[in-house]
């Protein structure tokens, strides 16, 4: 009888919301109005990753906490803030990973150095046999 | 391949495209039992917090400003919202923090006054100060990435540890540790 109440009560389950009601940021989903610096914003925008939504940019995700950072780079943008100066902004606060251009560091200097390296080996073995086609 | 080659081949090179494979589903089925963590730890930590000041979340508590946060006492900074379902679990445990004589101040993100007055009635309230982030201006600025995070600020303002997640019971001692650490 219990278990019986127990998936009744599962199925006439209502899901709980995990996100807020709250209207969007006044710039979360409008562009600014000087077009140039609405394409900087957005430029930044692609490159700046979603923390909720970890795949994903912040100019593709809906989740309110990326509405919020389109908002403040938006707003930011409009102030006359550098975009660069607004990635480092974020750098300082969340790490590299906020980012999807890598810089080259201490650790993600092997990404810049692989294809490089792989050409060279590439080379090294492919010139036996241009010089023997060449014969 | 040419069929001139295959001959020549030793016998570790024919099984090297087999143990290459074995090796990527190796490192798949790891990666798949242990999932890397999916925190942000914030590069905030050891920074004095930004300037900042909210307006009141809920009827009876003043909002927060930095200055408030700057009294000489260590504080734990709670950053919760009562949209967030795992913050009600944590209430026991910001309770207990409080009943040790920490003092523990919120930022509701996202929130709704209505919203909000009624989680506190529901789960309790431990908050000596709560403020109202509307546009989650001030967790962007000290690096927090999501709801609840929990944050040890000293006397002066300086973050000194990020707390990601909900406070289990385990991580009272923890965080009261750090508490009295932030306290010398």
């Amino acid at each position: 009888m219990k278990r019986l109440l127990l998936i009744l009560a599962m199925a006439f389950a209502v899901p709980v919301l995990a996100d807020d009601s709250m209207p969007p940021a006044p710039y979360a989903y409008r562009q600014l109005e000087n077009a140039a610096q609405e394409e900087k914003a957005q430029a930044l925008m692609v490159t700046i990753r979603c923390l909720t939504c970890q795949s994903q940019s912040i100019a593709d995700s809906d989740a309110s906490m990326a509405g919020d950072m389109r908002n403040q780079i938006r707003q930011r943008i409009a102030a006359g803030e550098d975009p660069e100066a607004i990635r480092s902004w974020l750098i300082a606060r969340y790490g590299e990973y906020i980012t999807y251009t890598p810089r080259v560091t201490s650790i993600t200097w092997p990404l810049f150095a692989a294809p490089l390296l792989l050409f060279a080996m590439a080379a090294l073995l492919l010139r036996k046999r241009f010089r023997r086609n060449g014969e | 391949m040419s069929e001139a080659a295959a001959p020549k081949a030793s016998r570790w090179a024919l099984w090297l495209p087999l143990a290459l494979f074995g090796a990527f589903v190796g490192l798949v089925a790891w990666n798949l039992i242990h999932p890397a963590s999916s925190d942000v730890p914030s590069r905030f930590v050891g920074q004095p917090l930004p300037q900042f000041n909210l307006p009141a979340a809920a009827e009876g508590r003043p909002g927060l400003s930095r200055a408030d946060m700057v009294s000489g006492k260590p504080k734990l900074l709670n950053v919760f919202a009562s949209w967030c379902v795992p913050c009600a679990a944590e209430s026991a445990q910001l309770a207990q923090l409080a009943a040790a004589g920490v003092e523990v101040d919120g930022i509701a993100i996202r929130d709704h006054k209505a919203d909000l007055a009624a989680f506190l009635q529901r789960n309790g309230n431990p908050y000596a100060r709560i403020g109202s982030d509307d546009v989650s201006a001030v967790q962007l600025a000290i690096g927090s990435s999501g709801v609840p995070e929990s944050f040890v600020i000293d006397g002066k303002g300086v973050i000194r540890h990020q707390h990601i997640g909900v406070i289990m019971p385990d991580d009272v001692p923890k965080l009261l540790a750090k508490l009295q650490e932030a306290g010398r």
